[in-house]
């Protein structure tokens, strides 16, 4: 049984027990453990099933490439899917729950489907599912959605809050153990900023479990002193709990720090992305334990050996009480004697190689009594849903069973191989090291940056070495590579701490063990312990021709788990190149990507959620809208009133009120969302000669004109009243969506082409409340409040004045997008409220009432006037929509003006504006499109037109519509068929666009 | 006229690791034109009542002050009731060169930042670099809040002021609330 011993665990704190419950079942650990730890000081060494065969599975690892150990965390609010034991600290109360279960972790139905894994190979969905296509949707994919994914997906709001915070840096190191610690250092003694981020809560890594001599004393000492005196440089930040989860072009990286997982009594943000900017990176990663691949490796108890060592060490908790270890290296060895030293058993170590003469470690193994096997490895491991014990086999064999060795745990070894994430995110290259069976960084294929120079670099571990003082004179030397590529020195005294020596004898690549493997054993030798994925699969795939590593992995599944094969990949792809008799280099890996590890989706939000998920446009007078039923439309990031609907009221019967009110009465819209840009300049008048397809310079000071606006390629891109303000200043008004775009627009065509030009521009959209006020009893209004002449004499139809109107500064523009006497009237923003409130109350005998932005389409499309992302959307040119009146023929030029030439644009097949009116008054669905005679190529009706705007008019009292059709003008009166997505067919006749008060008298009165 | 109404009422958040709170209505005049023209330089100098600032700069006089914007493009700011005669004089003076000059008084709100963990504040929602040694007082930057246009600049220590427009002070004033949250410290400077 997994027990906590009696003595060790240099990260617990004995005096501190933490409550937990797994599984509803309560358990007890100590201040400093995972969670995985204390489940293995509980013996519960069972903590999930495999995802597709619903094997029982233990906890391998001890870090964040722990493939089993996946649990639901918490509940309601705090509910976490997915999360790590390896990398999940205790805490008093945490609650976990094992996934992938059914009824119950220690009896689950799904495991039938062991039974049936050989009906279950590589591709089996593939080949399966698809045929025949109908029961794909219905039957197929419904129950795989149902037994997909490992987690439960959240059902409540998160409660917690999420940050970022942006740093920069000259140097980041990643990775606090020595190495990462040694980079520091020395750049940091250079003066350089220098960042230094571990995802762990504790610094030096590997080197406190597996020990060595640092400049002469332990090396904890070393990682002592190292640290506080990094922590004294005002120069270095450092941060624990915090991961580099991706490395990105131009030096950025992410961090993602976990502030209250270990500690959710702690206020404030659960997790911080950090989002930093550096000179220069170094990746002091380490490197991750490889499986070996042999029968039963997935039982539980079967663990990486490093691994098991951390648990002794760390944490006071052993595996088991007879640990058999196997491995094709020394490094194993150091497990062994960490058990031997806790009191514990080894009966033996079973090690693939043979080598000549015995290296340090296998001469200390044999002084300690520990039986060693050289050149023997595991034909099976005994057990259900626990190491039993191995059936020892010569590695060289078949799998014949030598003899049998009762143990509860194994522990093993297959090598290790660089942490190279980071390193590859954003290109570097690998290279296949064949000494020590593994992929490293090849320092000639570094990522680089715009400039072409590397900007990643790898220290320790990551580089692919092992010894400890090879990691520390590599750790320095990256520091000193960095700082010249920054153009700093390291002081002239800087040097390497000496770091000790191990004898060791090399290791051998073993990707099967034995290698002669059966079939029936290669059907039990996983190498993707998440996704089930045997060595029987990849063969198998190799075996129906899938060559390429990526259609490999893709077709078994190989490596596409929450751990993203960081067990597997190696020993995959190694199997895979033994299986198409190639060299390992030449099959390749797959690709890296970010994140290394998963990082929670909040913390990439960060602040985004709630009141901050967006940001939110209000005018000044907001406010008074909420306050009197105003049902909000977006309009970009603006919120307008869609229609102020009152009690007992539909929104329709709103927005048929407004309509009427507005015709007969008075209303009053919040008009200030509309895009101000002044133009000013010498120049200005030519300028918007150039933008406007119509003539803008001969406008006189104190009137308005109505102008269109097309891109370089003709299409209409915005639309609104111009004001000339005095000799060389124009206000162009755009649409409320247009304000900073037609800004950008004028401002690229200033800056890019026409830089010779005396124009400025200001978008002052925000510093007026604009309100237009319409209705018959517009000026009566305005003249109970008093103030200036806004008589039809004084003021007419498309002029502008400023004045004072009921004591307020005022800039009035006799303008009409409602086809009723009008005045849309500017106030400074901060008098806006006030300013409606005095036109509300001088309205009140007059039957003013506030309309929205629904009964504003209503009015114009019952004029026939256009509107920007209804008639247009960006397909549109002018001529489509019967504004030749619009185009100035004695302007030399305008944006627009040579791509009407095209011989599509120019086509006279261009379909074009019309009225549409339904024969039985109904309202057309919007966007509908008519049907013609006869099929197109694909067998699809034709189409000769489209709904472009459509409403019930109360003016009119039927459906009013406006559309896009082929020829639609010469055929007035012609009656169009529309099949609706209801299953109707709407016919509507066409007619002209103009529904309301043709001649304009209304508007001009 | 009312008396003018800032977008946020002098709203403040005072429970977090910075004070937060609008500042109220504050004149501010958008200049555009040549910054070499020694007659544009000398009208707003006399408009701002401080030098004309550097390129990145902010130079402040109680409420008010100048900022440089970009290389065409100052940014005057004074009390809110002198904004209105500061600017037709300022037109008057430049009367006679191409420039630009327009109150913008209401279409900002300008919020401050204060307190020990101003810095470590601004740093959780804009991508600047403000390490003490990097960003210091005078310094300013036009960049964004979050998910929208903001500039700011440090008037002295551990004070920043921030501009943003009106429409989104309210947005503003959220993200800036949530980033001061209480145990948010993040101890990087």
């Amino acid at each position: 049984m997994s027990t906590r011993l009696a003595t060790g665990g240099r990260l617990v704190d004995t005096s501190k027990a933490v409550k937990f419950r797994f599984n509803g079942k309560h358990m007890s650990g100590y201040a400093g453990d995972t969670l995985a730890s204390a489940l293995l000081a509980n013996d519960q060494m069972l903590v999930g099933r495999s995802f597709k065969y619903h094997r029982p599975r233990g906890i391998v690892a001890a870090g964040p490439e722990e493939p089993n150990g996946l649990v639901n965390l918490g509940s309601e609010g705090q509910f976490e899917p997915n999360a790590r034991v390896t990398t999940t600290e205790l805490f008093e109360g945490l609650r976990a729950e094992s996934q992938n279960h059914w009824p119950s972790l220690e009896f689950d139905v799904g495991a039938i489907n062991k039974h049936l894994s050989r009906f279950l190979p590589a591709g089996f969905y593939y080949k399966m599912f698809i045929h025949p296509r109908p029961l794909w949707k219905h039957v197929y994919e419904p129950i795989i959605r149902h037994s997909a994914g490992l987690g439960r997906a959240p059902k409540v709001r998160d409660e917690d809050t999420y940050e970022h915070f942006y740093a920069f840096c000259d140097v980041l190191v990643v990775g606090g153990g020595v190495a990462g610690l040694e980079a520091a250092r020395a750049a940091a003694l250079s003066g350089a900023r220098v960042m230094l981020i571990e995802q762990n809560g504790h610094w030096g890594g590997r080197t406190p479990v597996d020990g060595g001599e640092i400049d002469g004393a332990p090396a904890q000492a070393w990682i002592d002193a190292t640290l506080a005196q990094l922590a004294r440089m005002d120069n270095v930040t450092l941060r624990t709990r915090t991961m580099g989860a991706g490395v990105y072009d131009h030096g950025y990286v992410l961090g993602y720090e976990r502030l209250t997982d270990h500690a959710p009594e702690k206020s404030g943000p659960r997790h911080r992305l950090w989002r930093i900017r550096a000179g220069h990176i170094i990746t002091a990663t380490g490197a991750i334990e490889r499986p070996l691949s042999f029968a039963g490796n997935d039982i539980p108890g079967v663990m990486l050996a490093a691994s098991v060592r951390d648990y002794v060490v760390n944490y006071g908790v052993s595996a088991g009480d007879r640990t058999v270890v196997v491995t094709n290296n020394d490094d194993a060895y150091l497990t062994a004697f960490a058990l031997k030293h806790a009191g514990l058993d080894v009966p033996a170590i079973l090690d693939a190689r043979a080598p000549g003469r015995d290296s340090d470690v296998m001469a200390q193994a044999k002084a300690l009594g520990i039986e060693v096997m050289m050149g023997h490895g595991i034909a099976s491991v005994k057990g259900g849903k626990r190491v039993t014990g191995v059936a020892v086999c010569a590695q060289a064999g078949e799998g014949a069973v030598l003899r049998e060795i009762a143990c509860d745990a194994v522990a093993m070894s297959g090598g290790w191989s660089p942490v190279v994430h980071l390193w590859s995110h954003c290109g570097g290259k690998l290279a296949w090291d064949t000494v020590n069976a593994c992929f490293s960084p090849d320092p000639d294929r570094a990522p680089q940056g715009a400039d072409s120079g590397q900007f990643v670099s790898t220290a320790g571990s990551a580089s692919g070495l092992w010894q400890l003082d090879d990691l520390l004179n590599d750790a320095f030397a990256a520091a000193d590579g960095v700082l010249r590529c920054l153009g700093r020195k390291l002081p002239r005294d800087a040097k390497a701490p000496k770091g000790n020596r191990r004898n060791e004898a090399p290791m051998a690549p073993v990707w099967l063990m034995p290698q002669g493997a059966s079939v029936k054993l290669r059907e039990k030798a996983f190498l993707d312990y998440q996704n089930d994925v045997k060595v029987s699969d990849v063969r198998l795939a190799a075996q129906e021709g899938f060559v390429s590593v990526e259609h490999a992995k893709r077709y078994t599944t190989l490596g596409m788990a929450t751990d993203q094969g960081k067990l597997s990949n190696i020993n995959g792809l190694a199997t895979l190149a033994h299986a198409l008799g190639e060299d390992i280099p030449a099959v390749g890996t797959t690709t890296f990507r970010p994140p290394y590890h998963p990082i929670s989706m909040a913390a990439i939000g960060g602040e985004a959620r709630d009141a901050a998920f967006q940001p939110i446009r209000r005018t000044p007078m907001h406010d008074w809208h909420e306050g009197h039923g105003a049902q909000w439309e977006p309009v970009g990031q603006w919120r307008r009133p869609y229609a102020y609907v009152q009690s007992g009221e539909s929104t329709h019967d709103a927005v048929m009120r407004e309509v009427t009110n507005t015709r007969e009465k008075m209303g009053l819209l919040d008009a200030s969302t509309l895009g101000k840009l002044v133009v000013k300049g010498p120049d200005a008048g030519k300028f918007l000669d150039l933008l406007y397809t119509n003539m803008m310079s001969t406008l006189k000071p104190g009137k308005c004109r109505y102008g269109l606006m097309c891109n370089d390629n003709g299409f209409l891109i915005d639309d609104g009243v111009v004001a000339r303000i005095d000799a060389d200043t124009w206000l162009c008004h755009t649409t409320t969506g247009g304000a900073e775009r037609i800004h950008a627009h004028m401002e690229e065509w200033l800056q890019t082409e026409w830089w010779d030009m005396q124009v400025f521009v200001a978008n002052v959209t925000e510093q007026y409340a604009q309100i237009a006020v319409v209705g018959p009893n517009a000026r009566t209004a305005l003249e109970k409040l008093g103030g200036m002449d806004v008589s039809k004499e004084t003021l007419g139809f498309m002029e502008w004045a400023d004045g004072e109107i009921g004591g307020f500064k005022v800039r009035v523009y006799r303008i009409s997008f409602s086809g009723e006497l009008s005045y849309e009237i500017a106030v400074d923003a901060g008098q806006g409220q006030a300013f409606w409130d005095a036109l509300m109350g001088a309205g009140t005998d007059l039957g003013v009432m506030p309309y929205g932005t629904e009964c504003l389409h209503i009015l114009r499309a019952e004029k026939g006037f256009i509107m920007i992302g209804d008639e247009s959307d960006g397909t549109v040119i002018p001529q489509d929509l019967n504004l030749h009146w619009a185009l100035s023929k004695k302007k030399d030029d305008y944006l627009g003006k040579r791509a009407h030439l095209r011989a599509h644009m120019a086509d006279p097949d261009r379909w074009k504006l019309v009225g549409l009116e339904t024969v039985d008054g109904a309202v057309l669905p919007d966007g509908a499109y008519a049907v013609g005679t006869g099929k197109n190529a694909n067998g699809q009706r034709n189409m000769i037109g489209r709904v472009t705007s459509s409403y019930h008019s109360p003016t009119l009292g039927k459906g009013i519509a406006m559309g896009l059709v082929h020829h639609g003008p010469d055929r007035m009166g012609e009656v169009l068929e529309f099949p609706g997505t209801d299953g109707k067919t709407y016919s509507a006749r066409i007619v002209d666009p103009v529904f309301y008060d043709k001649e304009g008298a209304k508007q001009n009165v | 006229m009312s008396d003018p109404v800032s977008a946020l009422k002098n709203a403040a958040y005072t429970a977090g690791i910075a004070t937060i709170s609008e500042m109220g209505a504050v004149g501010m005049i958008t200049l555009r034109g040549d910054l070499a023209s020694k007659p544009l330089q000398k009208a707003a100098v006399a408009a701002a009542g401080v030098e004309l600032p550097a390129q990145g700069t902010c130079l402040t006089k109680g409420r008010g002050g100048m900022a440089w914007m970009s290389p065409d493009e100052l940014l005057i700011m004074c009390a809110y009731a002198d904004a209105q005669a500061t600017l037709a004089e300022l037109q008057g003076k430049l009367s006679k060169l191409h420039a630009l000059a327009v109150n913008v008084s209401d279409a900002r709100a300008l919020f401050e930042v204060r307190g020990p963990r101003a810095r470590e504040v601004m740093a959780k929602l804009a991508p600047v670099d403000l390490a003490p040694a990097a960003f210091t007082v005078g310094m300013f930057r036009r960049t964004r809040i979050a998910q929208v246009p903001a500039a700011f600049w440090m008037p002295e220590d551990d004070v920043f002021r921030v501009v943003c427009f009106r429409s989104v002070a309210q947005y503003v004033f959220d993200v800036l609330s949530v980033a001061a949250q209480p145990g948010s410290e993040v101890g990087a400077f």
